[in-house]
């Protein structure tokens, strides 16, 4: 099986709709997941989400511990419950092929050899400025829609995911630096940004200005 | 047993004298970024000069005033990592052409030291020059691709039970970025 068919039948695995919603929930969600929580948030039965999330376990989209929530041990304390979290690959398919993420690797290359961090920057922060949902005030749906699954921590906004985890491990002054301009440059003046790294997600949260 | 620290040494070459208007940012930037250094999980130790506060009086190279170094101890890559690219240190990292020149050549590296030994400047420009000369090896290495500590020699007189968790024997191999995708 060629990596290209391993992607598909990875993300064929998404194609049911009950499994989807299920996957974009644990995805999304900070921490661990149980099956009843996971059940009830996708409103399937418990029986039916464990059977969907146990195939996305499968087929590696998710990983899976086991943990006593009621936090007892030994006789007595019931069976450790199953718990999901979003595995750590990436899984990616394009038709017909196209290969933006080694484009974007030379380029950083260039940019952190030529020295041109601030050029980066300044394009950054006008990219997010020009995001006419940014402007319009709806800094929430705009973090969605990018891929960065804001999640609500009292008044901060923390990012479960780093759109470019793969070249900010790479490159990370440069290309952190550059997320950086962008989310300021998507934040009007009522949020500021500050380096609060969420694990495993985007370092930047985002707190409300009083 | 030998528990090994990570040393780190970064070089820069400013773009001005120190007390120059280019560089009044970040002189001005160093106290608070040396502090949360200093505060970060996994810190151990920093290089400072005679005035105490921080290295910007040290001049690695004779006659070179305009090269300045920076060289700390940790505990871990993990940790060290974490300061740099995910603290506030970012924000500072992230103004760096404003205060160096870019560097053709290595400008730093990476190395693991028996916990309580204190670099010199000396000692650190040695790695620099090694990475410069060889690339990442054991002895001196980068982000890039990091090396485990050394092998600690087996204690005989050891005789309860290794504590619980993981405690695997250092792989050898160089873990490449790459290599953990």
């Amino acid at each position: 099986m060629t990596a290209e068919d391993s992607a598909f039948a990875v993300l064929g695995v998404l194609g049911d709709p009950v499994r989807r919603r299920l996957y974009r929930h644990v995805a999304s969600t900070p921490g661990e997941v149980g099956r009843d929580a996971a059940a009830e948030a996708v409103g399937v039965s418990r029986s039916l989400a464990a059977h969907h999330l146990d195939k996305l376990v499968e087929a590696g989209l998710l990983e899976v511990s086991f943990r006593r929530l009621s936090g007892r041990a030994g006789p007595g304390a019931g069976r450790p419950a199953k718990l999901y979290r979003r595995a750590e690959g990436e899984h990616a398919v394009s038709v017909p092929p196209r290969s933006y993420d080694a484009a974007g690797r030379m380029l950083a290359e260039v940019v952190e050899k030529a020295g041109l961090d601030r050029e980066l920057q300044a394009a950054a922060r006008a990219a997010g400025a020009a995001d006419p949902e940014a402007a319009a005030g709806r800094l929430e749906e705009v973090l969605e829609a990018r891929g960065y699954q804001p999640f609500r921590d009292g008044g901060t906004l923390r990012l479960r995911n780093c759109p470019f985890h793969a070249l900010a491990d790479e490159f990370p002054a440069l290309v952190c630096g550059m997320n950086l301009a962008l989310l300021e440059g998507m934040a009007d003046e009522e949020w500021t940004a500050a380096m609060d790294p969420c694990p495993g997600g985007c370092c930047v949260s985002l707190s409300k200005n009083n | 047993m030998t528990t090994f620290h990570l040393a780190q040494v970064n070089v820069g070459r400013i773009v001005g004298p120190l007390d120059g208007p280019e560089l009044s940012d970040f002189v001005a930037e160093l106290p608070r970024i040396n502090a949360l250094a200093d505060r970060s999980p996994g810190f151990v130790w920093r290089l400072v000069d005679a005035g105490g506060e921080d290295s910007t009086g040290l001049r690695p190279e004779e006659g070179d005033d305009l090269l300045i170094i920076n060289c700390s101890v940790w505990e871990s890559v993990e940790a060290l990592r974490n300061f740099t690219y995910h603290s506030d240190h970012l924000r500072v990292l992230s103004r760096r052409r404003e205060w160096f020149r870019r560097m053709r050549e290595a400008h730093q590296a990476l190395w693991w030291v028996p916990a309580g030994h204190r670099p010199g400047t000396a000692e650190a420009m040695e790695r620099v020059a090694m990475v410069r000369e060889h690339g990442p090896t054991p002895s001196a290495f980068t982000f890039r691709e990091t090396f485990p500590p050394p092998n600690p020699a087996p204690n005989p007189t050891r005789v309860s039970a290794p504590a619980p968790g993981p405690a695997p024997v250092p792989d050898p191999a160089p873990v490449t970025q790459a290599g953990r995708a």
